[in-house]
């Protein structure tokens, strides 16, 4: 009896790993849709990037008016340009605010539920996030880049490899902006409310992801123990740099392999977290 | 199919003692539950408020790490094999949504059957008999967020079974629900139970989803089993019996007796009397009656079993 109890179903003809892909792609799915639910949101919010994208376009360009040899940060005014108004494009694929549905489903003990499935918490969240980028890389990253393009003189990238090193930047940003998330969400495991954590997030992921300001308008060294020792500048700074050309093909793909670094270390960081709170974790409220 | 040996779950509490003092103090959700459950059974886990059978049922499943205790589900340890043991259980929770809120039914179920790798086929199957048997054809399309409580729980209970789960944990399924709804729910479980394969375990507080579903009843109270066995035990233990309740033509004459019986009331001018039933059986009485009264109305009651739990429940 027990020996029989033990044995795993073989329930999918699939293969393993075949079946794990089409578990995840469906996964992603449903993050897909689950975004492409809310059309006026979608619309407002592409609206306020590109209202916000002028703005941050005016201020600097002003600074490199003003900026010795015209070249704040080492950018020209074209690459300035481009550096917003893909920064605006990107803002809520990458989606650095705003995400506290781990938070609020431990606070109110709905994460009994996701344990219940049969895949880990992680790799399930990731697919939804994905789904979720991917909404956002369809209907809010051109409208952005087409308002800049239309209005502003936008850098036109030179090399071959800078578009492809954009993609895989931009998808790295999304994974480690999403282990970023996930850990700070997963504070709520102790903290009952993550609210502290999360405002804590936001703020620092806006101004030292290169949000606010390039982060090349800081000192040297400071920025490089930024990019080396913590996930943020990796988050918006490295995909608008990449795309922007503002350095030479060695190092342009050298933020990318830093990226990469991160996005693993930062799926770590989320899964030992999960794990750990799993072992001490209590489902709240009945 | 389920075992668990001297399970125990702690929570420690903080009490504020002053203004930074905080004392432990370390509470017994599930103090010592040891049952055994076999294939096929349909297992009514109940007790009052706070008594731990939402825990019992979390550790079950896996959500929650026993805190001492052995547990095994299927073959499996709950927590340390939570994806595998997931697989083959299916769970309700009454009060919470498994469900993608911001996604259709249909959409969920599609989900559902790639999260859990189920062929295509049989899948298929499974979601048209709970479509019929549950009626969800009208609210398939809706989002789960617009579905009203009842509709949210037929849907939530499709999605428990479409991988053909082994055992269903159901916590507390009809909470809330109107008596069509129950019903409804009852009745389909009542089905599902029919087969044999399927093991049930299922907390509540209304009592006639027991009655309707289990032949076993485990009552637990401040973590411990104070009851584990049939209704009728339960009955027996607590000398509830059957009664005989007339409406007679004038009131009993003094001194009346009825062998095997006990006169336990009299009531509207003497018209109507009240027998409990000792020793004899429902037919004995009622001749006993009817030849020595005018009887012009009978009925035969069963025990409330909402009276002997609510019994058990302040006996502590």
């Amino acid at each position: 009896m027990d020996q029989r109890d033990a044995s795993v179903p073989t329930i999918s003809r699939l293969g393993p790993f075949r079946a794990s892909v089409a578990t995840f792609g469906a996964l992603i799915g449903s993050g897909f849709r689950r975004y492409a639910t809310y059309r006026q949101a979608t619309i407002a919010g592409t609206f306020t990037n590109i209202v916000f994208g002028f703005l941050r376009c005016y201020v600097l360009l002003a600074v490199a008016e003003q900026a010795a040899g015209q070249r704040p940060g080492g950018y020209d005014a074209e690459q300035l340009a481009l550096y917003v108004w893909v920064g605006q494009g990107l803002l809520s694929v990458i989606g650095i605010w705003g995400w506290t549905e781990l938070a609020d489903r431990i606070r109110t003990g709905d994460i009994a539920a996701d344990l219940l499935r049969p895949i880990a918490p992680v790799t399930a969240y990731l697919a939804a996030d994905l789904g979720r980028a991917l909404h956002g890389m369809m209907t809010r990253f051109g409208p952005p880049l087409l308002a800049g393009a239309l209005f502003f003189p936008l850098h036109t990238p030179q090399r071959w490899q800078t578009v492809p090193l954009f993609a895989l930047s931009v998808l790295l940003a999304v994974i480690i902006c999403f282990g970023c998330r996930y850990v700070v969400n997963s504070t709520a495991y102790w903290l009952q409310d993550a609210r502290g954590p999360i405002t804590l997030w936001t703020l620092g992921s806006g101004v030292l992801g290169g949000l606010y300001f390039p982060l090349r308008l800081l000192p040297q060294e400071f920025l490089v123990m930024l990019w080396l020792a913590t996930p943020l500048p990796s988050l918006l700074q490295a995909p608008l740099d990449v795309i922007a050309e503002r350095d030479g093909p060695a190092l342009q793909a050298g933020l990318v392999v830093v990226q990469a670094g991160w996005a693993v270390a930062m799926l770590a960081l989320a899964g030992l977290l999960q794990r750990r709170a799993e072992k001490r974790l209590v489902v709240q409220g009945g | 199919m389920i075992k668990m040996q001297d399970l125990k779950k702690d929570f420690t509490v903080r009490v504020k003692a002053g203004r930074f003092r905080r004392l432990k103090r370390t509470v017994a959700a599930v103090d010592g539950v040891s049952l055994t459950i076999e294939r096929g059974e349909m297992v009514g886990y109940i007790g009052p408020n706070g008594a731990g059978k939402s825990t019992t049922l979390k550790m079950l499943t896996g959500v929650l790490t026993p805190s001492s205790g052995e547990v095994s589900v299927c073959g499996l340890t709950p927590v340390p094999q939570r994806t595998r043991l997931a697989l083959r259980i299916g769970v309700v929770f009454g009060q919470r949504s498994q469900l993608w809120w911001d996604l259709p039914l249909r959409e969920s179920f599609e989900l559902l059957r790639h999260v859990y790798r189920v062929p295509a086929a049989g899948h298929a199957t499974r979601l048209r008999r709970c479509r019929d048997l549950l009626d969800l054809d009208e609210f398939l399309d809706t989002p789960v967020r617009q579905l009203s409580l009842g509709q949210r729980m037929r849907g939530e209970l499709t999605a428990a079974l479409l991988h053909g789960p082994e055992v269903l944990f159901l916590d507390e399924p009809t909470i809330g629900l109107d008596v069509v709804s129950k019903q409804a729910v009852r009745s389909f479980l009542a089905e599902l139970g029919r087969t044999g394969d399927v093991t049930l375990v299922l907390t509540t507080h209304d009592l006639a989803d027991i009655e309707r579903l289990c032949e076993r009843l485990v009552v637990i109270d401040h973590g411990r089993v104070v009851h584990d066995g049939s209704i009728e035990a339960l009955h027996a233990r607590y000398g509830s019996r059957r009664s005989l309740v007339a409406d007679l033509d004038r009131p009993l004459p003094d001194g009346f007796t009825l062998d095997g019986t006990t006169l336990t009331s009299v009531t509207a001018n003497g018209h109507r009397v009240t027998f409990t039933l000792d020793s004899v059986t429902a037919g004995v009485a009622v001749a006993g009656l009817v030849a020595a009264v005018a009887v012009r109305d009978l009925s035969v009651v069963e025990p409330d079993i909402e009276d002997v739990v609510a019994r058990l429940y302040t006996e502590r």
